[in-house]
């Protein structure tokens, strides 16, 4: 299933799926990262700290004092990968976003040839899928946006983005948890909350292979929200 | 609240609680945080005879003027630290650093700065009484996570601690902790992104670091290593102590509070047992790299295991 199966310095491994970047290969990624989240909770396996998964990787970190790599290693090839399922329910959000900010929509509408109505028609009637959180806490990488609104990075990086920011980038979607910079095209703002810092259990609102639509409001209901 | 606690009269340049680190959240976009010199912070532990992994206060180049307000206290500092303890007589006098000291009410202690090191820890006997968050106290500055709020002490905080008796006698330990100007890795996955006289100039020549350092990543400056592939990846998640190489050419090594996935590529990994090594090495000084193997990394941190258990088996009474 996996490409390559890499060390990281003395005290992390990466399985690398090859170079593609689709829904079903991340979707092996994430499989792998439940199943081994599962074995290490219920002790099946030992010193396992972190597990990252990115578009096409799975970064898996340890602690030398409890086991090594060639352990790991060892582990990781012993899964049966076509027995893998997602042993997990895979979470349908819908977020409340708010086009009326106009940070970029003018600018967007200008470069795509197209009016600011059916940018958001676009981008409201898209499924996205979270490939990965990561980065800064809880914010999440989604994908595939229509073609229809690929963009480049902006070429200077703003210095502030507001939190909630939507912004768009070739067929990514992203949502700043934070007010950061950036140099994504900013479509809109959600008023929910990505990330909450005082809630230990579940501080990440979505989860990678979660998906995401969004629901159009207006600045009112999103100043009441 | 029958707590004791510390008044924080100046708070330092950069002081927040860590522990060992929290682990099991990168997925979510979290990194480990944890002190960033796992010796001292260990050792500062051990000699108030708390728990290995209890809280501390860690600090950096200028430390916290503390004034117990309520209780006694018994407190070590680690690291390479100049501190005095103003007593209650208003005399100042000079504190000794990987040793312990009964503090009684009234009494303030004055981190003035980290000399040979960078980090320094404040442990007290009985631990901080700080809000635990998802299995740790470790401050995410960055990220609002951890006790206080999330953030680096500020004046007028309440430095709260534990009930202990502070009666037993007083411990020290002699350490020299040592300064080396090489630092072991092992090649990163991206190590044949970069040309031939690259490759042999990195394990040659020495790069200086930056003063843009700090719990995030160490900036370096050296000849440019040279990309002929490409000076981006897909984004990938990242391991503490990873070397990466933007387009610029200059080294930057990631460190506890890195950022979890990144799209740079990766000229090597520092080796566990060397991390401490290079986080005592200040701005401005200059470091070198050697490329080891795996199996050679492994063998130098069970060494390094070996050594601290040594250290704090001799921690001795003083008399």
């Amino acid at each position: 299933m996996f490409k390559k199966l890499n060390n990281i310095g003395d005290s992390a491994v990466i399985c690398d799926f090859g170079e593609e970047v689709n829904h079903t290969v991340n979707s092996n990624v994430i499989k792998l990262f439940y199943f081994i989240e599962k074995q290490s909770k219920s002790k099946s396996v030992v010193g396992i700290t972190n597990c990252t998964p990115s578009y096409n990787k799975l970064l898996i970190n340890f602690d030398l004092q409890k086991t090594n790599s060639k352990k790991i290693l060892k582990f990781i090839n012993s899964i049966d990968f076509n027995g893998l399922s997602l042993d997990r329910e895979i979470k349908e959000w819908t977020l409340p976003i708010c086009y009326d900010f106009e940070i970029d929509l003018n600018n967007m509408s200008k470069k795509l040839q197209l009016d600011k109505e059916e940018i958001i028609s676009i981008h409201l009637k898209s499924i996205f899928y979270v490939y990965m959180i990561g980065f800064v806490p809880g914010h999440p990488f989604m994908g595939d946006l229509d073609p229809k609104l690929f963009l480049n990075r902006l070429k200077t990086p703003r210095i502030r983005v507001p939190a909630g920011s939507v912004g768009v980038v070739e067929k990514f979607c992203n949502i700043y948890p934070y007010e950061s910079p950036g140099g994504w095209n900013i479509i809109g703002r959600t008023p929910t909350k990505l990330f909450n810092n005082k809630d230990s259990s579940r501080p990440c609102l979505l989860s990678p292979g979660d998906t995401v639509k969004f629901k159009k409001i207006s600045k009112k209901e999103f100043n009441n929200y | 609240m029958s707590n004791f606690f510390f008044k924080v009269l100046r708070p330092g340049i950069n002081t927040t609680y860590q522990d060992n680190g929290r682990f099991g959240l990168q997925h979510f976009g979290i990194s480990a945080a944890g002190c960033m010199d796992r010796d001292f912070f260990f050792l500062a532990n051990a000699l108030v005879r708390n728990k290995i992994e209890e809280g501390v206060l860690e600090f950096a180049y200028q430390g916290p003027l503390l004034e117990l307000i309520k209780g006694n206290a018994k407190i070590a500092i680690t690291g390479n630290v100049t501190f005095n303890i103003i007593n209650l007589k208003g005399e100042t006098v000079n504190g000794e650093c990987n040793r312990t000291y009964n503090l009684l009410v009234g009494e303030k202690i004055d981190i003035l700065a980290t000399k040979e090191s960078v980090y320094g820890y404040l442990a007290v006997a009985g631990g901080f009484v700080v809000k635990n968050f998802f299995n740790s106290v470790s401050t995410l500055v960055k990220g609002k996570i951890g006790p206080n709020e999330g953030k680096k002490i500020s004046i007028d905080d309440e430095i709260i601690f534990n009930k202990e008796n502070i009666i037993s006698k007083n411990l020290f330990v002699n350490i020299f902790p040592k300064t080396v100007n090489n630092i072991r890795v092992i090649k990163g996955p991206q190590y044949d992104y970069f040309s031939k006289l690259s490759q042999e100039e990195f394990f040659s020549v020495n790069y200086k670091i930056t003063t843009l350092t700090d719990r995030m990543g160490m900036r370096l400056e050296g000849p440019a290593i040279e990309n002929v592939i490409s000076t981006n990846i897909r984004s990938e998640g990242i391991a503490k102590g990873a070397i990466q190489v933007p387009a610029d050419g200059q080294p930057i090594i990631l460190l506890n509070d890195h950022p979890t996935i990144g799209g740079y590529p990766k000229i090597a990994y520092i080796i566990s047992a060397d991390y401490d090594l290079l986080i005592r090495k200040k701005p401005g000084t200059t470091l070198s790299f050697k490329c080891i193997e795996l199996s050679e990394a492994e063998k130098a941190y069970k060494e390094k295991q070996v050594k601290i258990s040594q250290i704090i088996n001799n921690i001795r009474e003083i008399n």
